[in-house]
C-alpha cells in the first residue's frame, strides 16, 4: 500500500508540473484545448491525492505500524475516531491534507467556472497547480507520509492526548479549507491581472470564493478557540498565540476584501486596493501555514519540532508570492484605476473604506506582534515576545471603532445619504445604546473597565441597528406582499440573502464582541488549594471540594490508556445549590509503559475541565495540581521493587504491576491530599460561541445561491425584463 | 504476487490519468478567436447586468427602509436603469451565441 501511495504522490507531482505548463500555454488565444487539459489535470490531481489520503487513513484505522507516520502518531489504544483524525496531527499528514484540500477546492472552483472567465481561468489554474506542486513536492521529497519501517513495532507512540477532543477532528480540516480557499481568490486575482480583466465577472466570482474562504477560516478559528477554552486548562479562548494569529490575519484581510469588493462591483472603485487585498489573502494563508508547520515561533498549537527543514521552502514561497504580487499590481496599475470617485463621505462606500482601513490596521498589529520575536532577534540578537496586554492595547480600541462602523453600515445608503435620513435612522439605535450603557454602568465597575463598557455600547448599537433594519425590511415586505410578519421576514431574507446574511454576520460579531468584553474584563479568577470539605469563594459563588476521585482507564485490549486523578466539587450561591461539577487531570503512560510504575505518570497530561455554561456566566473549574507528588515516595519504592523483580514471569509481573497501580489509586482517594484548583467565573462567555454560530449562519445565508441567481441569458430585445426581473425580487 | 498487483495498479492509475488529461487534446476543436472574443464579452456583460440589477434592487430596498428620500431614489433609480438598458443594448448587439 505504501508503494502505491508513494507512486500516487510522484504521479501527482508530475501532474502539477504538467498542469502549470499546460495552463500557461493554454492561456494564449487559440489554445483552449491545453487550458481544458490543465483543468482536467486538477481533477486528476484531486483523484490521485484522494487515493493517497485514503491509503494513509486505512493505515491509521488498521494501526499498520509499518508506516512510520502511524507508528509515530497513533496506537492501538487510541480510539477509532481519533485514529482517523490522527493523520493531520503529524507534519506529513498535515501537508498531505493541505495538498488534498487544495486539489478538491480547486477542482470544484474550476468545474464551476469551466464555461466562464475564459481568459482568467488558465492563469488561475497555473497558480493553483503551482501551489499544488509546492505542497505535493514537500510530501514527495521532504516529508513523506509513506515512509516505512524495516521492523514494524508492536505498538505505536499514540496520538498526543491534547488532540483527543472532538472539535480537533474538525478544526484542522476547516482551517486548512480556509487557507486553501484563500489561495483561490489569489489565483483568480493573479489571472485577472495577467489577463487584464478585472471586470464584473471576475468580481462576482472572486467575491464568492473569498466568502467561502472567510467562512471556513472563521469556523476553524472558533473551533480552535473552543478547544483552547475547554481542553488546555488555562481558562482562556484566545492567547494571541502565533498559530492563532496566523489564521486571524487572512481572516481579517478576507473580511476587508468581501466588503471592498462590493464597492468595485457597484461603483468600479478601489480596483487596486481589491487586487492587493486578494493577493494578500493568499500570501497570508501561506504565512499562516508556514507558522503552523515550520515551528519557527513557539506556539502551544504547533505540534511540530522547531527548526525543521521545510521552513526555508516556505520562506521562498512567501517571498515569491509577496514580490510577485507587488510586481503584478505595479505592472497593471493602468487597468486598476477607479472609474468613479466617492460621491459623499456620508455613504456606505465611505464607511466600507473606513472599515477596510481598520481591518488592515488590525491585521498589521497582529502581524507585528506575531513576528516581533523574529524581528527583535534579527535586530538585537535577543528573542522578545509581545504578550496579550500588548495586543489588547491596540486591538481593543480598533475593535470598538470597527463595531461602531459595523452598526452604521446597515443604516446608511449607497452613493449619497442625507443627514436627515441618517439622523432619523440613528434615533432608535442610539436610544437603545444609551439605555444599555446606563444599565451596564449602574451594575458594573465602569471606572476600571471603560474599554469594556465602550464595547458593550458599540455591541448594543450594532444589535439595535441590525434589528431596526430587519424590522423595517420585514414591514416593507409585509406591506408590499400582504404576507404575515413571519412569512414576510423569511421572504425578505430569502430574496436578499447577501444583504441580510451580511447583517446577521454583523449581529453575530456584536454578540461575540460583547461576550469577549464581558468575559475578559469582568472575569473572576482564583487558584485556591483545598482539602476535602474546604470551600473557596469566587465571583460570589462558593465552591466546596467534596472528594477526590481516581481511576484507571483501560482500553479494549487491556492496556492502560490513562490514569486520572480528579475532584468532585459543589457550587452554590448565597446558600442555594447551583451545580455539582467534576474536574480531573489525566496522566498518560510513556510509550511502551510497563517496566515501572513511573512510566504511567511520565507521559502527557491533559485537563478535563468542569464547566457549567450559561447565558449570564460560565463557571469553569480545573484541577490545576492534583498533588500526585504525595504518591511519589511510594512510586519510587515500587519502581525499585519492580526493577528487582524482572526475573519473574511476564504475566505475573504485569498482574502485580496492575495491582500496584490500583493500590496507588485507592491510596490517593484515601489520603485525599490538598489539591490546587483554578476557578473562573466568566460572565457571558457563552455569548462568544452563540455569536460565532450567528456569524456562520449569516455567512452561509450570504453564500447560498439565490434561485434567481442562476445565470439566465436575458435577451436584450425584451427590455421590459428589467422591470419584470426586478419586480420579482422587490422587498 | 502482491508486488505485481501493486505495479498493475500503478499502471492502471497512470493510464487513467493520461487518458483523462489528454482528452481535450485528442478531441481538439478549432478555436474561433472572434467567437471566443464575443463569448468573453457576453459573459462580462451578463455579470455587469446582474450587478446592475442588484444595485437597482438595493437602491429600492434602501428607499423602502428609509435610507433614501423619494427624490434621491427617483433620481438614482433613473440613472441605474439607464445604465442597465445600455448594458442590455450592448448584449443585443452581440446577438446570440
Amino acid at each position: 500500500m505504501a508503494v502505491l501511495g508513494r507512486a500516487c504522490l510522484i504521479l501527482a507531482f508530475a501532474l502539477t508540473l504538467y498542469g502549470v505548463g499546460a495552463a500557461i500555454y493554454g492561456a494564449h488565444p487559440g489554445r483552449r484545448a491545453w487550458a481544458d487539459s490543465a483543468r482536467r489535470a486538477v481533477y486528476a490531481l484531486a483523484a490521485l491525492l484522494t487515493v493517497a489520503f485514503v491509503i494513509v487513513e486505512i493505515a491509521f484505522i488498521t494501526s499498520d505500524f509499518s508506516f512510520a507516520l502511524v507508528a509515530g502518531h497513533s496506537s492501538t489504544t487510541t480510539p477509532l475516531l481519533y485514529r482517523a483524525a490522527a493523520a493531520w496531527s503529524s507534519q506529513q499528514g498535515s501537508l498531505l491534507l493541505w495538498a488534498w484540500l487544495l486539489s478538491l477546492w480547486s477542482s470544484l472552483v474550476l468545474y464551476l467556472t469551466r464555461n466562464r472567465l475564459r481568459e482568467i481561468t488558465p492563469w488561475a489554474t497555473a497558480v493553483l497547480m503551482g501551489f499544488g506542486a509546492f505542497f505535493v513536492g514537500l510530501v514527495v521529497f521532504k516529508e513523506s507520509p509513506f515512509a516505512t519501517l524495516a521492523q514494524a513495532p508492536a505498538e505505536g507512540v499514540g496520538l498526543n492526548p491534547l488532540l483527543r477532543y472532538p472539535s480537533m477532528m474538525v478544526h484542522p480540516p476547516m482551517l486548512y479549507s480556509g487557507y486553501t480557499l484563500c489561495a483561490v481568490p489569489m489565483a483568480f486575482g493573479v489571472g485577472a491581472l495577467l489577463a487584464r480583466r478585472v471586470d464584473a465577472e471576475w468580481v462576482a466570482a472572486t467575491r464568492k470564493f473569498a466568502l467561502a474562504a472567510w467562512l471556513f477560516l472563521g469556523i476553524g478559528i472558533v473551533l480552535g478557540a473552543r478547544w483552547s477554552y475547554v481542553e488546555l486548562g488555562w481558562g482562556g479562548y484566545w492567547g494571541w498565540d502565533p498559530v492563532e494569529n496566523a489564521s486571524l490575519m487572512p481572516w481579517l484581510i478576507s473580511t476587508a476584501f468581501i466588503h471592498s469588493i462590493m464597492i468595485q462591483e457597484k461603483r468600479g472603485m478601489l480596483r487596486m486596493w481589491n487586487a492587493s487585498l486578494c493577493l494578500a489573502m493568499g500570501t497570508l494563508a501561506i504565512v499562516g501555514t508556514f507558522l503552523v508547520r515550520s515551528g519557527i515561533i513557539d506556539s502551544i498549537h504547533a505540534f511540530v519540532e522547531q527548526g525543521n527543514e521545510i521552513a526555508w521552502a516556505f520562506t521562498a514561497l512567501i517571498a515569491v508570492c509577496a514580490s510577485g504580487s507587488i510586481w503584478l499590481i505595479y505592472s497593471r496599475r493602468d487597468i486598476l484605476r477607479s472609474e468613479h470617485r466617492l460621491d459623499s463621505l456620508l455613504s456606505r462606500e465611505a464607511l466600507f473604506l473606513f472599515n477596510n482601513l481598520l481591518l488592515v490596521a488590525l491585521c498589521f498589529v497582529v502581524f507585528w506582534g506575531t513576528f516581533f520575536p523574529l524581528i527583535s532577534e534579527a535586530l538585537t540578537g535577543n528573542k522578545s515576545t509581545l504578550g496579550p496586554p500588548w495586543f489588547a492595547r491596540y486591538t481593543v480600541p480598533l475593535a470598538i471603532v470597527l463595531a461602531v462602523v459595523a452598526g452604521l453600515g446597515p443604516v446608511i445608503s449607497w452613493r449619497r445619504a442625507t443627514w436627515a435620513n441618517f439622523k432619523h435612522n440613528l434615533i432608535w439605535p442610539l436610544s437603545f445604546t444609551a439605555v444599555v450603557l446606563v444599565l451596564v454602568i449602574a451594575f458594573a465597575d465602569a471606572t476600571s473597565n471603560w474599554l469594556a463598557i465602550a464595547m458593550f455600547g458599540a455591541g448594543a448599537f450594532v444589535i439595535a441597528c441590525v434589528g431596526q433594519e430587519f424590522w423595517r425590511g420585514t414591514r416593507a415586505r409585509k406591506i408590499m406582499s400582504g404576507e404575515r410578519l413571519p412569512r414576510a421576514f423569511v421572504s425578505l431574507v430569502a430574496r436578499n440573502r447577501r444583504r441580510y446574511g451580511g447583517y446577521l454576520v454583523h449581529l453575530g460579531i456584536a454578540v461575540l464582541f460583547i461576550g469577549i468584553a464581558a468575559s475578559s474584563a469582568f472575569q473572576h479568577s482564583i487558584t485556591p488549594t483545598l482539602r476535602p470539605g474546604q470551600t473557596a469563594r469566587v465571583g460570589g459563588y462558593d465552591v466546596r471540594y467534596l472528594r477526590p476521585t481516581a481511576s484507571i482507564s483501560v482500553n479494549g485490549s487491556g492496556h492502560v490508556e490513562h490514569i486520572n486523578f480528579g475532584s468532585d466539587v459543589r457550587v452554590s450561591k448565597n446558600g442555594k445549590f447551583v451545580s455539582n461539577m467534576h474536574t480531573e487531570r489525566d496522566y498518560f503512560p510513556t510509550q511502551g509503559a510497563g517496566g515501572t510504575l513511573s512510566d504511567y505518570f511520565a507521559g502527557n497530561q491533559t485537563s478535563e475541565v468542569g464547566l457549567k455554561a450559561g447565558l449570564r456566566r460560565d463557571i469553569w473549574i480545573d484541577v490545576n495540581d492534583t498533588n500526585i507528588g504525595s504518591l511519589m515516595p511510594i512510586i519510587r519504592r515500587g519502581d525499585k521493587v519492580f526493577g528487582d523483580a524482572k526475573s519473574i514471569p511476564a504475566a505475573m509481573y504485569n498482574q502485580l504491576l496492575g495491582q500496584a497501580l490500583l493500590g496507588l489509586v485507592k491510596r490517593y482517594k484515601a489520603t485525599a491530599p490538598p489539591v490546587q484548583f483554578r476557578m473562573l467565573i466568566s460572565p457571558m462567555a457563552t455569548w462568544i460561541w452563540l455569536g460565532a454560530i450567528i456569524v456562520f449562519i449569516g455567512g452561509l445565508t450570504a453564500l447560498w445561491p439565490s434561485p434567481r441567481g442562476m445565470a439566465r441569458r436575458a435577451r436584450a430585445t425584451y427590455k421590459a425584463r428589467i422591470a419584470q426581473d426586478l419586480g420579482r425580487a422587490r422587498a | 504476487m502482491g508486488g505485481v498487483l501493486v505495479v498493475l495498479a500503478i499502471a492502471v492509475v497512470l493510464a487513467a490519468v493520461v487518458w483523462v488529461v489528454s482528452g481535450p487534446l485528442r478531441h481538439r476543436h478549432s478555436d474561433d478567436p472572434e467567437r471566443e472574443r464575443r463569448a468573453v464579452r457576453r459573459a462580462e456583460l451578463d455579470a455587469a447586468r446582474e450587478a446592475k440589477y442588484r444595485e437597482i434592487r438595493d437602491t429600492e430596498l434602501d428607499w423602502r427602509t428609509g435610507k433614501l428620500s423619494d427624490a434621491d431614489h427617483a433620481a438614482l433609480d433613473r440613472v441605474l436603469r439607464a445604465e442597465a438598458v445600455a448594458i442590455l443594448n450592448e448584449l443585443d448587439e452581440l446577438g446570440d451565441e
